[in-house]
Formats: structure tokens, sequence, C-alpha cells
């Protein structure tokens, strides 16, 4: 069986975990169908001959279920039911959405055909990689010689993201008792 | 306030022996991501997840005491610089930031490749570091009600 | 080209989660779900057909190896993707410590 069709069929399974995921009511089976997505991507990319990434998904996955569930697991909280005009709202967006497919179906025809990439830069890479780092995993040779501005770039963003989590858990919010006050000085 | 004092003596147990094998195969996937699929972002987060066992098993107290979170947050602060470091090690050395300055040494050698290998191993303790301490940062958060 | 549409509806169903949902828990999944068809699709640009994994061994070819460059890139997009999910996360904590709802229509005021 080629590649494309076993993708195929991980794509569709994927979709269909999404829709699931924003559509269903409880908190804990959105989060599981949200495991799916994610198990699936990273099956896929040990199809597409991506090792490093399959494992970095795989870990992205636990590492997010655990986030999640901690935070958002017995959560009660009064959902308000969506009105009419909110459902007509969703179906104009979804018919856009589809307009969107539609149109740019025509632009993928513009790109290589799957299986076939370009290989400008990529081919030196290959090429001279071993003899230029001495790594024979030719990935971390781009992340860490060619290219380590970018995991600089990334080192950066992580902290900042990091120090942002840690400013706002820091700061001590009003309770509920104290927003009945506010919305009576508000008025 | 008895759930919060982490789960049952068998997780407890288990956990006491898995924690090392777990951070074992994190130093593992570090070092060899020069040669094998893995590399500092892999093995990162498989020593977040090891110190995130404990976290979960025996609760957020005995972490604490545990483990030094001020002295991790040193550790990710200062590997964040080392890198720097090492950046600006390779304009007085090798004449560009981030060249790989040290020798490169024979192909499929563990020792090998430069400054691939330190860099992998920082970039593992920043992650792992970092993405630990937002886990805990958030477990610590009380949001539930009644807790 | 079917792989690249499907992949491509993925993304649209992660958008349209975004538009129209009103709840924060949905909102921050729908993120999730945009940033794994990106990855996917930038992955799917640098499959070649019959080629194996971009890391040397003894024995194996240079020309019959896949595009070593998404890969680098999309290496990253996984880990920023992870911090930026958190900072989500800790966003909407502290949201529910305030109003004690996740609805976005009921989080009106922007002060205090």
């Amino acid at each position: 069986m080629p590649v494309e069709y076993w993708l195929i069929f991980i794509l569709i399974v994927m979709i269909i975990a999404s829709i699931a995921a924003l559509e269903m009511e409880d908190v804990l089976s959105s989060i599981v169908a949200i495991g799916v997505v994610g198990l699936g991507v990273s099956l896929s990319f040990l199809f597409l001959q991506a090792p490093d990434l399959a494992i970095v998904q795989f870990l992205f996955e636990i590492f997010a279920l655990i986030i999640l569930v901690k935070a958002f697991m017995g959560k009660e909280y009064h959902k308000e039911e969506p009105s009419r005009i909110n459902k007509i709202l969703a179906g104009i967006t979804v018919i856009t959405l589809a307009a969107i497919f539609i149109f740019s179906v025509s632009v993928f025809e513009l790109l290589p055909p799957f299986g076939e990439p370009l290989m400008t830069t990529s081919q030196y890479y290959l090429d001279k990689g071993a003899q230029d780092t001495g790594a024979a995993n030719l990935v971390s040779s781009i992340i860490l010689d060619y290219r380590a501005y970018d995991t600089l770039g990334e080192i950066t963003v992580l902290f900042t993201a990091i120090l942002g989590a840690f400013t706002i858990l820091r700061i001590k919010t009003k309770s509920k008792k104290d927003k009945t006050e506010f919305s009576h000085a508000a008025k | 306030m008895r759930q919060n004092d982490g789960m049952t003596l068998i997780v407890k147990t288990v956990t006491r022996i898995s924690v090392w094998m777990i951070l074992l195969y994190g130093i593992y996937i570090i070092f060899h991501g020069h040669l094998s699929p893995g590399g500092g972002f892999a093995g990162g987060v498989i020593i977040a997840l090891a110190f995130l066992n404990v976290m979960l098993a025996y609760g957020r107290k005995f972490t604490s005491d545990w483990l030094n979170i001020g002295f991790l947050h040193d550790l990710e602060s200062a590997s964040a610089t080392l890198f720097l470091v090492i950046g600006i090690l390779g304009i007085s050395i090798g004449g560009a930031f981030l060249a790989n300055f040290i020798t490169k040494g024979e192909l499929f050698a563990l020792l090998s490749a430069g400054t691939i290998l330190p860099l992998n191993i920082i970039i593992g303790i920043k992650v792992g570091m970092s993405l630990f301490l937002v886990a805990w940062v958030l477990a610590g958060s009380k949001t539930v009600k009644g807790e | 080209m079917i792989v690249y549409l499907l992949c491509f509806v993925l993304l649209l169903v992660g958008l349209y989660g975004v538009l129209t949902k009103r709840d924060l828990i949905k909102i921050i999944l729908s993120i999730g779900i945009l940033g794994y068809a990106v990855n996917l699709l930038l992955i799917l640009f640098a499959y070649r057909k019959g080629s194996i994994y971009p890391i040397l061994a003894k024995g194996k070819e240079v020309s019959q190896m896949v595009d070593p460059l998404p890969q680098a890139l999309v290496l990253t997009s996984i880990v920023i993707e992870l911090g930026t999910t958190a900072m989500l996360v800790a966003l909407a904590i502290k949201l529910f410590e305030k109003y004690e709802t996740f609805d976005i229509t009921q989080i009106r005021r922007l002060k205090g």
C-alpha cells in the first residue's frame, strides 16, 4: 500500500476527530479527541520519514494532555445556549470557508505535486552536511549549525512565553465577592 | 486536602523506580541527538515529563522539597545565556556568530560534530526546565472551587 | 494533491472553531488544530517518493533522502506551540478566576 493511501486514511480520521473535538459538550471528551488528532499527526510524520518530529509530536501530545486536563477538569460554569443569530452566523461561516476551499483548489495545483519536492537549498545540505558539520543527523546539523539563529529565536520565544505565564499567574485577582461590588461601582 | 498529597502507594512505589529510567532515557536522547533521531527538544520534553511524573504521583509540596525550584529557574536562565556565550565565542574563534569552532571529529563517533553536542545539551536543559516550571505553576493555581 | 486538500480541510476546521466557538477551551483546542495542520502541510511538501529519513548511516545514499529543511523548521515550531499553549491556558485560568466562566460572551469588561 503506497504512503499516499495511508495518509488519506489518517487525515480523514483526523478531520472527523477534530470536528468531534469542537462539537462535543463534555470537556474531557474534547481533550481526548484532540489527542487523537495529535497522534494522527505523529503517525503521519512517521509515514513521511520524519522520526525526529514523530518523537517530539508524541511527547507534545502527552504534555498538552496533562496541562489541559489539570487546568480545565472539574470546572462548572454556566453556558448560554447559542441564539438563532449565532446559528445563522455559524452557517454563514461554514459557507464562506467552503467557498475559500473551492477557490483554493487551483492554488494547490500550482504547487509541486506530492512526492516531488523542489530541493534547491536542501540538496546542498544533504550533499555537504556531514562534511561541514560532522553530524550524522542532518536535521540536527541544520537546526544547530546552518540555521542556529532559528533555534536562538525559538529559545527566546519559549523564555518569553514562560515568563508571561509566570507573570499572569502571579497576579492576585479579585474574587467573585469583589466583582459584585465592582459591577455596582461601574453603574 | 487529602487528594493534593498525591496518589496511592502503588503509584508512588512504581514512580520511585520509573522516574530514574525516564531521566536516563532523556539524557540518552539528548547526547545522541547528532547521531540518531531525537536531540535537545525531544530529550528536554522527556526530562520535563519525568519531573511531572513525580509531581503527579507525590503532590506539589513534596516536589518543591525534593527539587529546588529557585535553582531550576537559575538553570533555565543560565542555559539561555550559555547559548549566547557559545554564539559569541564563535565570533572570536570561528569568525561568525554561532560558528562551529570545535573540531568536527569522526563522523559516527559520540564526541563529534563540534558545537552541536554542547548546544544540544543546553537546549535540552532549557526546554526541560521551562516546560516543567510552566506545568508546576499551572498546577499550583487554585482555581477549582472548594480547595 | 488530494493529500494537500485534506490537510487544508483540517486547517479550515480549526479556523471554523476559532471563528464560531464561544467557549475559551474550544478556542484553545482550535488553535491547536490550526498548528497541527500547518506543521503537517509543511512536512507534506518535503516528502520525496521512495526516500528514507535524513539520517546518515553506513550504506545509505544521500540521493534517496527526504528534504530535511522543513523538518528542522517544524521541529522548532512544535516546541513554540507548546509554550504558547501553556501561555493561553494560563490566561484562561486567570479569566476563570475573575469571571468564573469560560464563555466569552460573558467576559465583557477588559479592565481590572
